[in-house]
């Protein structure tokens, strides 16, 4: 994974940061905030670990999530890092989806993005990924790569639109790169 | 049973090498150990021969050990195939930052062609 990879020249964006409120396609009311602007983090973060716990084994990416509150935690808090963003999409009091830039330890951040099933094809992965990638620039990141499965084709469209290219280092997995600044 | 493990000097071989040998210590599999050329690792093949020699010698196992030219899948899918192993046992892949599974090219390829039983190692 650690070959030199491939991105786009230009910048893709302005994005849009959060916080944010839109309206889903199925009329729900969805609010998209940062993690480490919550007034009880720990709270919160506690919602997120219910919502993978609810989530569908069928659409894991890739061995993630994992399953069992224990793993999941585990997991969750290598992603809670001083310098990852975390954009949480709620509706009501309950988190809907999650967006994650992790970085990589060499000067990128890697991206990956779940929505759970009952909020699916309603158009909030297209917000919250924009929220997402506009947090990061506005923290200074420059590179944002991800994986997904070759066969993933709505997770691949979506990161297509927003300004994602493969970079051709295809196996199981095809690679995507993106430039934000 | 009759293992081929490839080595490649990634740090999933690494561990698939000192899972197989406790399996082959339990249950005496007859153990080949493929030392391979990964192009994704500079790890040189002596020293990583010398390295499986040593596992094998803590474990008490005894196992042979070849280095293998060459393109590494082909090589292992040819061998297991014309010297009748049962299995081929491979790390099973790298985790990302993130946590996702990426599974090697090495991996990839015996998966995909081999038709002996493909051990993936986690």
């Amino acid at each position: 994974m650690s070959e030199e990879r491939p991105y786009p020249d230009e910048p893709a964006g302005p994005f849009p940061s959060p916080p944010a409120t839109f309206t889903d396609r199925s009329g729900r009311e969805i609010e998209l905030r940062c993690l480490d602007a919550a007034s009880d983090p720990e709270a919160e973060a506690a919602s997120l670990a219910d919502m993978y716990e609810r989530f569908d084994p069928a659409d894991r990416a890739q061995g993630i999530p994992p399953t069992g509150r224990d793993r999941i935690e585990r997991w969750l808090s290598t992603l809670f890092v001083a310098e990852a963003v975390n954009v949480l999409a709620w509706h009501d009091d309950v988190v809907a989806g999650h967006a994650t830039l992790v970085p990589d330890g060499e000067g990128a951040v890697e991206l990956a993005i779940f929505v759970h099933q009952d909020y699916q094809r309603a158009g909030i992965g297209w917000h919250l990924i924009q929220h997402l990638l506009g947090e990061g620039a506005e923290r200074g990141v420059e590179r944002v790569w991800l994986t997904v499965e070759r066969w993933n084709d709505a997770a691949i469209g979506l990161y297509r639109e927003v300004g994602f290219e493969r970079t051709g280092a295809d196996r199981f997995e095809t690679e995507m790169t993106i430039r934000i600044a | 049973m009759k293992v081929l493990l490839g080595v490649g000097g990634s740090p999933d071989s690494l561990s698939a090498l000192s899972r197989i040998v406790d399996r082959a210590a339990a249950v005496g599999d007859e153990l080949t150990v493929a030392i391979v050329e990964n192009p994704a690792t500079d790890a040189s093949r002596a020293d990583l021969a010398a390295r499986v020699k040593r596992e094998l010698e803590k474990a008490d196992v005894d196992a042979t050990i070849r280095t293998i030219s060459g393109d590494p899948g082909s090589r292992l899918v040819a061998i297991a195939e014309s010297e009748g192993f049962d299995v081929i046992a491979l790390g099973g892949g790298e985790q990302t930052p993130m946590g996702k599974i990426s599974v090697g090219s090495i991996a990839e390829f015996v998966v995909l062609n081999s038709r002996v039983s493909v051990f993936l190692v986690r």
